[in-house]
């Protein structure tokens, strides 16, 4: 039941923002937010006191053997952790702003937060499949209403993109589905993945393309990544903390979901192709995230460099691959919606995101220069940091699958240094700018969002184990399969 | 089968009450009738019977085919509101008979148990429709559209009849049960070589009304020039009844020599979604995208039909559903802008006249992006269910490519359909609050529920087939 509640209510909350439109849309939608929050607190707990996963069965359509099934175990518990912990940010992000009270914009964030939920807590595949389709359109509207300049272009490229990906995807699960034992078969993960692992390794290396392009255009990979600079630098702010906080998840949580323990023999065919794309997207992303002259398109290239590295990091199938992927997409998703928000902040007051016109805010914002380091070093990954713990975790797996691959995926620490640095230093410090002269202080509602997430990024360096046990038990479920 | 002889008796006794009731009253008699042969055919459900000296049979199959059939038709008299209301159609009573009429042959066409009954059917449907396409009298565009689809329609029935001909020849049987078994007995080679003529040409006449490529090429223009309202009806209702028939054709009577025909379907069906998609992508107007769209979805059917598994009468059943549904509401959104456009805007039928739809018409957009989304095939509409099927039937044959040019085609797919959803709400237009009618409302919204009731339960229907 508290599944179906954390599934559903964010949902509830949404259709009603939209169709009755209120007038203090805020204040419904951020205490939805919290509420919801709470409730996956009391999920995750369960599950970490009992360290079994927590299911829902329904049957839904039993003629063609597909069910209304969830599941929350220590793999899904930290996205769905991820998801409901960040939406009051993101939400709270919106304050005394214009969309703060707009209750389309709102009510949007809420489905999208309903079907990111549900693609991360759904125990059959094609209940994922159809969240997975589902949270593209909310955000969609989001982006294309809502976005900056020729957004109607970017997004509508960025929704074919994605569509055309999921397509295959769509056929790869009908493909295995269809050989599940039983007349009217079975879409349930654990049913696939016995399945799958019995087909000749021909075909799992064709299903592991049709599934592997479906993610890769999400998290994006190299070279599908063509989408995503435009489409992150034209959303507006909240639309690209969705985007790379929570939605790019779903594409590496399909990956660990799916691709891992379904076609062990495909990944031993194409798993090295796939993983030198992730290592070229983490070089090329990083050297392109250096020359940028918008701050909000240097985040969106460095998103594209960590993103690589996870999914080089899955991809090889190690457990410590596998934990260092799961810990580094949750800090990835704290620290990247801190840093967006602190550009939408610059942008708010300067109006402009231009590298080469701003500076010197340190001088004005003192708080601000503090959150936004350290939410930087996170994404640079110094020790004491969330990043650090995840990157740290995922270059081990990589060296151990192979010493050129890790010697190489490696640069990515002195590149992320670089470019990040270079953001700090071209905004924070420096000279004041003719138009950051009169930066004002932080409001309270803006230290609000802020000075948690901060703080988070500390204590995810300080004390990873508490969240690196609770997803072991299923990571070694998942590894034990491989063997 | 009582519901033919009671709809030819109440479209005859429609041209007589046109002399006393204006048009709104006869618009509800003919709902009253089209009720009434809905409820009839569904009394004949689980009773398997022949008809008229055994040329007729009822079947669950075609009583679900013919309930399909008499719901698009309801549908689309419920939509008929502006029609018949201004001078240039003064007499709606004999295009209401005209419409009960082709839905008495389109039921035939569905539950023929005698060749020459299909042909009875078609032409009945054919010239029943080749009278509404012309049916704005002054519009050249319809004129012409009624003239091409004749001169062509009666072209592709005589093919049809021929090769009924030739298959009589062959088997000396022109009973579908017959035929089956005549076929079975013989072995291949002492088959007179004709047989596989007549087959190809009945398919070539069948897959004509379809609209299925390359004998396509009426369709876009037909579908054009029609009043959108019986452009509504032909997509819909005609096709249903051609693809009922080319099913019933092939699985009952040339099943057993699937070997001969498959490729052929199996390249048209790929060269149709091909066609279909990739011309649709490039249209301006609304109206003729869904003629593009409609035939692309012909491309999808005939891949089931080509599949040939048990679960394909099914999976017919539930695309034509699904499709009608989203149909009926495209069009009938479509219907609704065009009037208001129309002087308003050069070409009151293309995207640029859906720019800014939502903003004051939120239920309209609304409805019209469900519609789309479901030819779309998106998950939670009827349309994505229909995919499912049809893909599932097509790899337990082990079709993989032609599956794979379909997902690619789906791709194209989603990119027109979307663009109609960007006019709306991503677009900047001034488009006043549109007065909907009550009963236009009840029908639109019924489609637009429908959809997603069977996006989320698709078994409520699919059991029943």
């Amino acid at each position: 039941m508290n599944l179906l509640f954390i599934l559903f209510f964010p949902l509830l909350i949404g259709a009603y923002l939209l169709i009755a439109k209120p007038k203090y849309a805020f204040i419904i939608s951020i205490s939805a937010t919290i509420l919801e929050a709470i409730a996956t607190g009391f999920v995750l707990y369960k599950i970490n006191e009992t360290l079994l996963p927590m299911t829902f069965i329904q049957d839904w359509i039993p003629e063609v053997g597909i069910q209304f099934s969830l599941m929350a175990d220590g793999i899904s518990g930290i996205l769905i952790g991820l998801c409901a912990l960040l939406l009051p940010f993101i939400i709270g992000s919106t304050s005394n702003t214009q969309k703060a009270n707009h209750a389309q914009y709102q009510g949007l964030m809420l489905l999208m937060q309903s079907a990111m939920m549900g693609a991360f807590l759904a125990k059959d595949a094609f209940l994922f499949y159809f969240f997975f389709e589902a949270s593209l359109l909310p955000i969609y509207f989001l982006a294309s209403k809502f976005g900056g300049e020729n957004k109607s272009a970017i997004t509508f490229k960025f929704l074919l993109y994605t569509i055309f990906g999921s397509l295959f995807l769509f056929i790869g699960l009908i493909f295995v589905y269809l050989r599940t034992p039983g007349a009217t078969h079975s879409a349930d993960i654990e049913t696939l993945y016995v399945t799958a692992r019995n087909l000749s390794a021909e075909s799992q290396g064709y299903l592991f393309m049709a599934f592997f392009i479906a993610f890769a255009i999400k998290m994006p990979i190299f070279p599908f990544h063509t989408w995503q600079p435009d489409t992150y630098t034209t959303s507006p702010s909240q639309g690209t903390m969705l985007l790379s906080g929570i939605m790019l998840k779903m594409g590496t949580y399909g990956v660990i979901r799916l691709i891992i323990p379904m076609f062990p023999l495909g990944i031993g065919i194409w798993g090295n192709t796939a993983i030198v794309l992730s290592i070229i997207g983490v070089i090329y992303g990083s050297i392109i995230a250096i020359q940028q002259k918008d701050a909000k398109r240097l985040l969106a290239y460095s998103s594209f460099a960590h993103v690589g590295l996870i999914s080089a990091g899955m991809l090889t199938q190690s457990f410590d691959g596998i934990q260092g992927a799961l810990y580094q997409m949750l800090s990835h998703g704290i620290n990247v919606i801190g840093l967006f928000f602190v550009i939408e902040i610059i942008e708010r007051r300067t109006k402009s995101r231009e590298l080469a016109q701003l500076g010197g805010i340190t001088q004005s914002s003192y708080a601000l220069t503090v959150c936004f380091i350290i939410l930087s070093l996170g994404s640079v990954a110094l020790p004491l940091t969330n990043g650090f713990i995840g990157e740290f975790i995922l270059l081990k797996s990589i060296f151990d699958y192979s010493l050129i691959f890790g010697v190489v995926a490696g640069i990515t620490i002195i590149l992320g240094a670089v470019y990040t640095l270079r953001l700090i230093q071209k905004t924070m410090f420096g000279n004041v700018s003719r138009i950051t002269t009169e930066f004002s202080k932080l409001t309270l509602e803006e230290k609000m969002v802020l000075i948690p997430l901060s703080i988070f990024v500390l204590l995810g360096g300080i004390f990873p184990n508490a969240i690196l046990h609770f997803s072991e038990e299923s990571v070694t479920q998942i590894t034990q399969l491989l063997k | 089968m009582t519901a033919i002889i009671a709809l030819s008796l109440f479209g005859i006794s429609n041209l007589f009450w046109g002399f006393w009731f204006p048009r709104k009253v006869l618009q509800i008699l003919t709902l009253l009738f089209l009720g009434i042969g809905i409820g009839l055919t569904a009394m004949d459900w689980n009773h398997e019977l022949l008809w008229f000296g055994n040329m007729f049979r009822t079947t669950n199959t075609s009583i679900n085919f013919s309930l399909i059939i008499q719901l698009a038709a309801f549908l689309v008299v419920a939509l008929s509101r502006g029609f018949g209301a201004d001078d240039e159609h003064t007499h709606p009573a004999e295009y209401y008979a005209i419409l009960l009429f082709s839905v008495v042959g389109a039921i035939l066409m569905v539950s023929f148990d005698h060749m020459i009954m299909l042909f009875v059917g078609l032409e009945i449907l054919s010239v029943a429709m080749y009278v509404l396409t012309g049916s704005d009298k002054r519009n050249l565009k319809s004129n012409e559209a009624a003239l091409k689809y004749f001169l062509m329609g009666a072209f592709a029935t005589g093919i049809l009849l021929f090769g009924i001909t030739l298959v009589y020849g062959a088997t000396r049987s022109f009973y579908i049960s017959n035929l089956a078994n005549i076929i079975a007995a013989t072995a291949p080679e002492s088959m007179p070589s004709f047989l596989y003529i007549g087959v190809l040409l009945m398919l070539i006449g069948l897959l004509f009304k379809v609209s299925a490529a390359p004998f396509h090429f009426w369709t876009p223009d037909v579908y054009d020039g029609a009043p959108t309202i019986f452009t509504m009806f032909m997509s819909t209702v005609v096709k249903t009844a051609g693809f009922a028939a080319l099913y019933h054709i092939l699985s009952g009577v040339f099943g057993g020599i699937y070997s001969t025909w498959v490729l052929t379907i199996y390249f048209i069906s790929m060269l149709t979604l091909i066609i279909g998609n990739v011309t649709a992508a490039y249209q301006q107007s609304v109206k003729r995208m869904l003629a593009y769209s409609s035939i692309s979805h012909a491309g999808y059917m005939l891949m089931t039909v080509s599949a040939m598994q048990s679960s394909s009468t099914s999976t017919v059943l539930y695309y034509s559903l699904s499709y009608t549904l989203a149909t009926v509401a495209a069009f009938a959104v479509l219907i609704l802008v065009s009037e208001y456009q129309t002087g308003r805007k050069e070409k009151p039928e293309d995207y640029s006249s859906f720019e800014g739809l939502a903003k004051n018409n939120p239920g309209l957009a609304f409805c019209f992006t469900i519609s789309l989304l479901s030819l779309a095939g998106i998950p939670l509409t009827a349309g994505f269910w229909g995919k499912f099927f049809i893909f599932s039937d097509s790899f337990n044959r082990n079709i993989i490519y032609p599956v794979i040019l379909a997902i690619l085609m789906s791709a194209v797919g989603i990119y027109y359909y979307f663009k109609g959803i960007i006019a709306m709400y991503f677009k900047n237009g001034d488009i006043e609050k549109i007065e909907v009618p009550i009963l236009f409302k009840i029908a639109l919204w019924f489609c637009t529920i429908v959809t997603l009731v069977l996006g989320v339960y698709p078994n409520l229907v699919k059991n029943l087939f």
